[in-house]
C-alpha cells in the first residue's frame, strides 16, 4: 500500500493504494465518490470516464498510482456549490438523457470534454464522440439531443413532440 | 488483477534500468490494452513500469519529410499535431478506439503489443518507420512478427517512432462492430520511389505488405490499377465476424477506397 | 396546448438530480461495516463431472474467511422456477434441481463451483485460483436440435431426456389448422432463428447480504426490479426463512430490461453467507461473469407457415419452434416461449386458425428467461417476417396485405386464447404513412443509388399482450404466483402524500409519473407526492416491474388506494361542512359542497385526519392511509406500425439505418416525454438485435462472444433520430387509466422492420435473397449477397 494524493474537483484528497488499485476504485472505494461507475471491464462502456488534468480518461483503465498529484474531476464537481445543475447536466435532464441513471456520469463528463473540444459539434461528430460511452436505456436519441441543446442548438425540430 | 508494484521513471535510462531489475517486469505505456488484460488476469508481471512520466519520450516533431513521434504520445495528440504534416496518420490516430482511450493509449504501447487488429502497426509498416528503441533502429519491415510478437526484446522499449511521410496516403478502417479495432484495415502510401499498402485485421501472420497491389500502383496510383486483383482467403483470420473469404475481399474493396481517397 | 402538470404532462424528472450528480444510491454503492467479499469459482467447461475440490491451500491464503462448496448448501433448497407448463400430452415440464453452488457437475461455462468470501474482492480471488479442482471433461450439448436426438448426451442425469417439455398451442386445433393448409391457395414458409441476446443493463449485478445476529433479522441488497419476488422466492424455497425476518432492498437500479427479474443463486448465496458468517457479505459482478451468469434471452429456431387463400386472406398459421432453456430453469423461463408466445401469434390479424409448437430444450448453456419483450419479440418477427415473405411470393404490396387481414372489431377474440379490448391497426398504419414519409422513398433510394449504395424499406406491425396479468388466468396456465400489484397511500397530516408502491424503477420514471396521476386525481401539486418503492420492508407485497406493466397495474393499485383516500376524506371533509358525503366534490385540491359557496382545502382535511377534534369517530377511523391490491381482468394490448429505412453498401454489406418511425397506441399516456423515450429505448435494442447482438457458443459450449469485444452493444453512431408518434390512442377499457403499457413495445416492434428493410435492399439489387438471420452483420449480408 502507497499513499496516494490528488485533488478531486478541486479539493486536496488522499488514500492508500495497492499498485494494482485502479482509478476507479480508488475514488469510489477509498475517496467515496461513488458517482463514477463501472460498467465493463474492457475499458468500452465510458460509464467510469472522468477527468484527469483536464483530459477524458476511463478511470477503470489508469492506475490510481498513475494519477499521483492529478487534478481530478468527477461528476460529483459538475454542478454548482448550491446544486444548481451545469449546462450539460441541465440539458440531459431537460431533454430526458438518462433513465436508470448508470451511464450518465460517464456521459456528462464525456460531453464536457466534446464541448471543450469542439463548442458546436453536429449530430454526426457527437455520435461519434461518444463511441466510447455505452448507454442501453435511451436508443442514444435524447442524449443526443440534449447533447445538442447544451451546445446551444436548437433541437426543437428533433422529433417534435 | 494480481498484484504488482509501480514505478515511475522520469527517464528512459531510469525505466530501461527498472525493467533490467527484474525478470518478471513489464512496460505500461497507456495500459488501454495492458490494463484490460491485467484484469482477466492474463498476464502476472510482478511489476509496471509507467513510461508515462518520461518527457524525453512525449511529443512530436516533423521536418517536412519525416515525422517523428515520441514513444509514449498519446494517440489523441498525434491526431491533433500532424493533421498538417501528416493527415492520413492523423486521421488514423483520431480513430483509434475512442476519446478517453486516446488521451491514455501511446503509440508505442500500440507497436510493442502489435495487435493483429490494430491501426498503427498498417501506418508504420505502409511509411515504412523507424521504430527507435532505447537500443537501436529498427526498420518496420524487420519489426512486425506476426500476432503480438516483434522484434524488440525483453526489456526493450519503443521510444521514438519516425514515419516518412508520403506524397500521398489513406488509411480505410472497416470496424469490427463490437470492438470498433479494425476488422481489416488497410493503409496506402505514395512514395516518390514507390507505393506501400499494408493490412491490419486479416491475416493470421498479423500486419502485412499487399505486394501484388504495391506493385500494381506503383505503376498506376488508381484504383483502376488494382481491378481483379484479390487476395486469397487461405492465411487470413476467421472468427464470428467475418470469414476468411470477407476479409480477403475487404482487403480489395478497402484498397481501392484508400487509393481513390488518397489521389 | 400541452399540459404542464398531471396526466399528459411531460415534468422533468425528479430523479434525474441525483443521477446527474453522481448521487444515486446503486447496490454497488452500499458498503456495510467490516463487509467480505465473495468470489465465484465458475466451470470454464460446459459440462464436467466434479471429481473433487481440494480447498485446503486456498482456504490458507491471506484473507481468506471461507470457502464453500456445493456440500455446505445439502439440506439447502434449490433455486425454484416459477412457471410450470403442461405439454401436449398433459404431463408436467421436466424440472431439474438448481443448487446454489454446484452438486457434482457443472452444466455450463459459468456455472457457479464453489465460493471464496475474503476480506478484500481481490483476496476472494486470488484464493479462488488456488483452489485445486479435479474435473472430468463431459461431451457438451449445445445445438438443441442435437440435443433432443435419441442418444444425445443429457444434461441431466435425473430427466428422461433434454426436453423440457413439447407443447402444443392450440392442441385441439391442429387437425383443422391441418385441413386448412391442404386447402390453401398459397402457403409460404419461412425458417428462421431469433438470435439469443444477453441483456446488458449498464450496470452488472450485485448482491449484499446482512444478517443481524440480535435481531435474527436477514437484509439483502439486490440489483433486482422485483424485491418482493426476491424475498419470495429466496425466502420460502431456498433458505427457509420466513418473509418477517428477511427484507429485500432493491435500491437504485441500473437497468433491468428483463434479466434482473430473476431470483439468483448469487443472492442466495450472499444472505446465505452473511448469516453463516456473522458477517456482511458482498458481490459485485464483473461485465465478463455478466456474460456468463446473467440469464441470457431469445434464441428460438422456428419455422412458420401461414396459408392464404386465393383472395390472399389469411386461413392459418402454423409454427414450430425450438426454444433454449439453458442448463436449469431460470424463474419465468417455461412461460416466455409458451405464454408468452403463443398466444401472440395471432398478432395484428385475424387469421381464423392457429397452432403454435414448442419444444423447450436443455443444453449446456447459461440460462435463457426473459428479455425486454421476452416471447412477444419472438412472435411478432415470425409473423411479421412470413407475412413480408408472403407479399413478395404474391407480388402484392406488404401494408395493403396486412390491411386485408387486420382485426377492425374490438373486443376481438383470438384463436390462440386471448381477448383484445381495444385498437385501432389502421389508424397506427395511416399515421406511419404519414410520419415515416413513405411518399418520399423513391427519391430517397434514388439519392443512395446515386452515391453507390442501396435503400431498402421495411414495414411491419405488432401487438403485445403485457400489463401482466389476470392472477386467475395465469394461475390456470401455469404460473406459481399472483401478478397483482399494490399500493400503500399515505396522507400525511400536513396534506403531502407517499405512495408505496410494489413497482420498481429502474430508469422507467415512477418517481415522476406516478405522482402526476395522483396529482391529477386530487388536484394538488406533484411536488406533495412521494414514491417509496424497492425496498419490503416499506411497501406492500409487491410483484415489480417487467412486462409493461407498472402504470397499467401498479398505477392501477395506486389509483385505487387514491380513490379510497377520497371516499375517507369527503366524509371528514361532510362531517366538517356539515353536509352528506354524497355532496362533496373534490376538484382542485378543494372539497366543496356541492351547490354551496361552503368548502375546504385539502390540507384542512388532512390535518383533521391526524387531529380529530372535530371528526366523526364514531364512522371512521383517524388517520389517511390506504392499501389497494390491483389485478388486472386482462392482458393489456398495445399495438403499432413500424418502419425502417436501410442503406447497404454493396461492396461491404455492411447496413446503416438511415430512417426509423414508430406509430403506437399506448392508450392513454400519462408522461409523453417518459413514454417517447422508452419507445427510444426499445427501439435502440431492437436494432441492436437486429444488426449488431448475438451471443454466439462454440460447440465446445464456450461463449465467444463474451465481452464487448465481441458482443457488439448499440453506440451512439449505429443509430438514428427515431421519428416517433403514439397519437393513435384507444384506451385500455379494463384499468382504471385507460393505459397499455410502453416499456416492450419498442424491442418488439423493431427487429422485423429492419429485416424487412434489407431484405428488400437485397432485393431491389436483383438478389434472389427471401432471408438473412439476425443480427446482420456486414459479413452476414456480404455472403447472402454473394451466395
Amino acid at each position: 500500500m502507497t499513499k496516494v494524493s490528488m485533488t478531486v474537483n478541486g479539493k486536496a484528497a488522499s488514500g492508500e493504494a495497492e499498485g494494482r488499485t485502479l482509478l476507479s476504485s480508488f475514488l469510489r472505494e477509498e475517496l467515496g465518490f461513488t458517482g463514477t461507475h463501472v460498467g465493463c471491464d474492457t475499458s468500452q462502456c465510458g460509464a467510469c470516464v472522468v477527468h484527469v488534468n483536464g483530459v477524458a480518461v476511463k478511470s477503470c483503465t489508469m492506475l490510481a498510482v498513475e494519477a499521483e498529484g492529478a487534478e481530478v474531476a468527477t461528476i460529483e464537481g459538475q454542478a454548482a456549490p448550491d446544486g444548481t445543475l451545469n449546462t450539460i447536466q441541465q440539458a440531459f435532464q431537460d431533454h430526458h438523457g438518462l433513465q436508470c441513471g448508470f451511464c450518465t456520469p460517464g456521459m456528462v463528463m464525456s460531453t464536457a470534454a466534446l464541448l471543450k473540444e469542439n463548442p458546436k459539434p453536429s449530430e454526426q461528430e457527437i455520435r461519434e464522440y461518444l463511441e466510447g460511452n455505452i448507454c442501453r436505456c435511451t436508443g442514444y436519441h435524447n442524449i443526443v439531443k440534449a447533447i445538442m441543446a447544451a451546445s446551444g442548438q436548437d433541437v426543437s425540430a428533433l422529433a417534435a413532440e | 488483477m494480481y498484484s504488482f508494484d509501480v514505478e515511475k521513471p522520469t527517464s528512459i535510462a531510469e525505466a530501461v534500468a527498472a525493467l533490467g531489475s527484474d525478470d518478471e517486469a513489464q512496460a505500461l505505456g497507456g495500459g488501454q490494452t495492458l490494463i484490460p488484460t491485467l484484469k482477466q488476469r492474463l498476464a502476472s508481471p510482478s511489476k509496471l513500469v509507467s513510461l508515462s512520466g518520461i518527457a524525453e519520450m512525449q511529443g512530436i516533431s516533423a521536418d517536412g519529410s519525416v515525422v517523428s513521434i515520441g514513444g509514449a504520445t498519446p494517440h489523441g495528440v498525434v491526431a491533433s499535431e500532424v493533421a498538417q504534416s501528416y493527415p492520413a496518420l492523423a486521421a488514423l490516430a483520431g480513430n483509434i478506439g475512442d476519446p478517453a482511450v486516446r488521451n491514455r493509449g501511446t503509440i508505442g504501447g500500440s507497436l510493442a503489443n502489435n495487435d493483429p487488429a490494430a491501426c498503427y502497426p498498417a501506418a508504420a509498416l505502409a511509411s515504412g518507420a523507424t521504430i527507435v528503441t532505447n537500443a537501436r533502429e529498427i526498420a518496420a519491415d524487420d519489426y512486425f512478427d506476426g500476432l503480438f510478437t516483434t522484434a524488440l526484446e525483453e526489456g526493450e522499449i519503443v521510444t521514438q517512432v519516425r514515419l516518412p511521410v508520403p506524397e500521398a496516403a489513406n488509411y480505410q478502417k472497416f470496424v469490427q462492430p463490437a470492438s470498433r479495432f479494425a476488422l481489416v484495415g488497410v493503409f496506402v502510401a505514395k512514395f516518390a520511389d514507390g507505393v506501400r499498402v499494408a493490412v491490419t485485421g486479416a491475416s493470421e501472420e498479423g500486419v502485412f505488405r499487399w505486394a501484388e497491389a504495391e506493385a500494381a500502383l506503383s505503376g498506376n496510383f488508381s484504383a483502376d490499377a488494382l481491378e481483379g486483383l484479390t487476395v486469397a482467403a487461405d492465411g487470413m483470420m476467421a472468427d464470428i465476424h467475418g470469414s476468411k473469404a470477407y476479409r480477403a475481399h475487404l482487403i480489395a474493396v478497402l484498397t481501392k477506397r484508400a487509393v481513390a481517397a488518397a489521389a | 396546448m400541452p399540459k404542464d402538470s398531471g396526466i399528459g404532462a411531460s415534468p422533468k424528472r425528479r430523479e434525474d438530480v441525483r443521477f446527474l450528480t453522481g448521487t444515486g444510491n446503486y447496490t454497488d454503492d452500499i458498503n456495510l461495516n467490516g463487509q467480505a467479499y465473495v468470489h465465484f469459482l465458475r466451470s470454464d467447461m460446459a459440462h464436467a463431472r466434479i471429481n473433487s475440490i481440494d480447498t485446503a491451500a486456498a482456504s490458507a491464503m491471506p484473507g481468506v474467511v471461507r470457502i464453500f462448496t456445493g456440500a455446505d448448501f445439502e439440506g439447502v433448497g434449490g433455486i425454484p422456477c416459477g412457471w410450470q407448463i403442461t405439454d401436449k400430452h398433459g404431463e408436467a415440464m421436466q424440472e431439474p434441481a438448481h443448487p446454489v453452488l454446484a452438486q457434482g457437475k457443472a452444466r455450463y461455462v459459468g456455472d457457479a463451483i464453489a465460493a471464496v468470501v475474503a476480506d478484500t474482492a481481490e483476496q476472494a480471488r486470488d484464493a479462488a485460483e488456488a483452489i485445486e479442482l479435479d474435473m472430468e471433461e463431459l461431451p457438451a450439448v449445445i445445438d438443441m436440435k442435437a440435443a433432443v436426438q435419441e442418444g444425445a448426451t443429457k444434461v441431466h442425469d435425473d430427466l428422461t431426456s433434454n426436453l423440457c417439455y413439447d407443447w402444443g398451442f392450440v392442441e385441439e386445433n391442429k387437425p383443422a389448422v391441418e385441413e386448412a393448409f391442404a386447402n390453401a391457395a398459397h402457403v409460404t414458409t419461412l425458417e428462421l432463428v431469433n438470435n439469443r441476446l444477453i441483456a446488458n443493463p449498464m450496470e452488472p449485478r450485485v448482491a449484499v447480504g446482512d444478517f443481524n445476529r440480535a435481531t435474527g433479522d436477514s437484509t439483502l441488497y439486490t440489483t433486482s426490479q422485483n424485491p418482493h419476488v426476491i424475498r419470495l422466492l429466496m425466502g420460502a424455497f431456498v433458505l427457509g426463512i420466513p418473509e418477517h425476518k428477511l427484507r429485500v432492498i432493491a435500491p437504485d437500479v441500473g437497468g433491468g430490461f428483463g434479466t434482473k427479474i430473476f431470483h439468483y443463486a448469487e443472492e442466495a448465496f450472499c444472505t446465505f453467507a452473511a448469516k453463516a458468517l456473522n458477517r456482511a457479505v458482498k458481490w459485485t459482478s464483473s461485465r465478463s461473469e455478466a456474460f456468463i451468469s446473467d440469464a441470457h434471452g431469445r434464441d428460438h429456431v422456428s419455422t412458420i407457415q401461414l396459408a392464404l387463400d386465393a383472395d390472399n386472406n389469411f386461413t392459418a398459421l402454423r409454427t414450430d419452434t425450438y426454444a433454449n432453456m439453458g442448463a436449469y430453469l431460470s424463474t419465468f423461463a417455461p412461460s416466455v416461449p409458451t405464454w408468452l408466445h403463443g398466444t401472440l401469434m395471432a398478432g395484428n390479424y385475424k387469421t381464423p386458425l392457429i397452432y403454435v409448437n414448442v419444444k423447450a430444450v436443455f443444453t449446456n448453456t447459461v440460462p435463457v428467461d426473459a428479455y425486454r419483450g421476452a416471447g412477444r419479440p419472438e412472435a411478432t418477427y415470425q409473423l411479421e417476417r412470413v407475412i413480408d415473405k408472403a407479399a413478395r411470393e404474391l407480388g402484392v404490396d406488404p401494408i395493403a396485405l396486412r390491411r386485408q387481414n387486420f382485426i377492425t372489431e374490438f373486443p376481438y377474440a383470438t384463436p390462440v386464447a386471448v381477448e383484445y379490448d381495444t385498437g385501432d391497426y389502421n389508424a397506427t398504419m395511416d399515421k406511419l404513412e404519414e410520419i415515416a414519409d413513405f411518399a418520399g422513398f423513391d427519391a430517397r433510394r434514388a439519392a443512395s443509388e446515386a452515391k453507390g449504395k442501396v435503400r431498402g424499406l421495411g414495414v411491419n406491425c405488432y401487438i403485445e399482450a403485457c400489463g401482466i396479468a389476470p392472477s386467475n388466468l395465469v394461475g390456470q396456465l401455469g404460473a406459481r404466483a399472483g401478478l397483482y400489484e399494490s399500493a400503500t397511500v399515505r396522507v400525511n397530516a400536513t396534506g403531502g402524500l407517499v405512495v408505496m408502491t410494489g413497482s420498481h424503477s429502474h430508469g422507467q420514471g415512477h418517481e415522476t409519473s406516478f405522482p402526476q396521476v395522483i396529482a391529477e386525481m386530487i388536484g394538488i401539486d406533484e411536488s406533495m407526492v412521494e414514491i417509496v418503492h424497492g425496498d419490503t420492508a416499506n411497501t406492500p407485497m409487491g410483484m415489480g416491474t417487467y412486462g409493461s406493466r407498472s402504470l397499467a397495474v401498479g398505477g392501477s393499485a395506486m389509483v385505487r388506494a387514491t380513490e379510497k383516500i377520497i371516499t375517507k376524506a369527503k366524509k371528514i371533509a361532510a362531517h366538517i361542512l356539515e353536509a352528506s358525503d354524497a355532496d362533496i366534490e373534490l376538484k382542485d385540491g378543494q372539497f366543496s359542497v356541492a351547490g354551496t359557496d361552503k368548502s375546504l382545502a385539502w390540507g384542512d382535511v388532512t390535518l383533521a385526519a391526524y387531529v380529530p377534534h372535530n371528526y366523526p369517530l364514531e364512522d371512521i377511523e383517524p388517520g389517511l392511509e390506504e392499501t389497494a391490491f390491483y389485478d388486472p381482468a386482462n392482458f393489456t394490448y398495445p399495438s403499432g406500425a413500424y418502419a425502417c429505412e436501410v442503406e447497404l453498401d454493396p461492396e461491404t454489406g455492411k447496413v446503416s439505418i438511415e430512417r426509423f418511425a414508430a406509430a403506437d397506441d399506448f392508450g392513454n399516456v400519462v408522461n409523453p416525454m417518459i413514454v417517447e423515450g422508452q419507445v427510444h429505448g426499445g427501439i435502440g435494442q431492437g436494432i441492436g438485435q437486429a444488426l449488431l447482438e448475438g451471443a454466439v457458443y462454440n460447440e465446445d459450449g464456450q461463449l465467444l462472444s463474451a465481452s464487448y469485444m465481441d458482443y457488439a452493444m448499440p453506440r451512439a453512431d449505429d443509430l438514428p433520430f427515431y421519428q416517433v408518434d403514439h397519437s393513435c390512442q384507444t384506451p385500455c377499457t379494463h384499468n382504471p387509466l385507460g393505459v397499455k403499457g410502453c416499456g416492450e413495445a419498442g424491442a418488439i416492434g423493431s427487429p422485423p422492420a429492419v429485416v424487412n428493410a434489407v431484405v428488400d435492399a437485397l432485393q431491389s439489387m436483383g438478389k434472389d435473397v427471401t432471408h438473412v438471420d439476425m443480427p446482420l452483420s456486414p459479413a452476414r449480408v456480404w455472403s447472402a449477397m454473394n451466395e
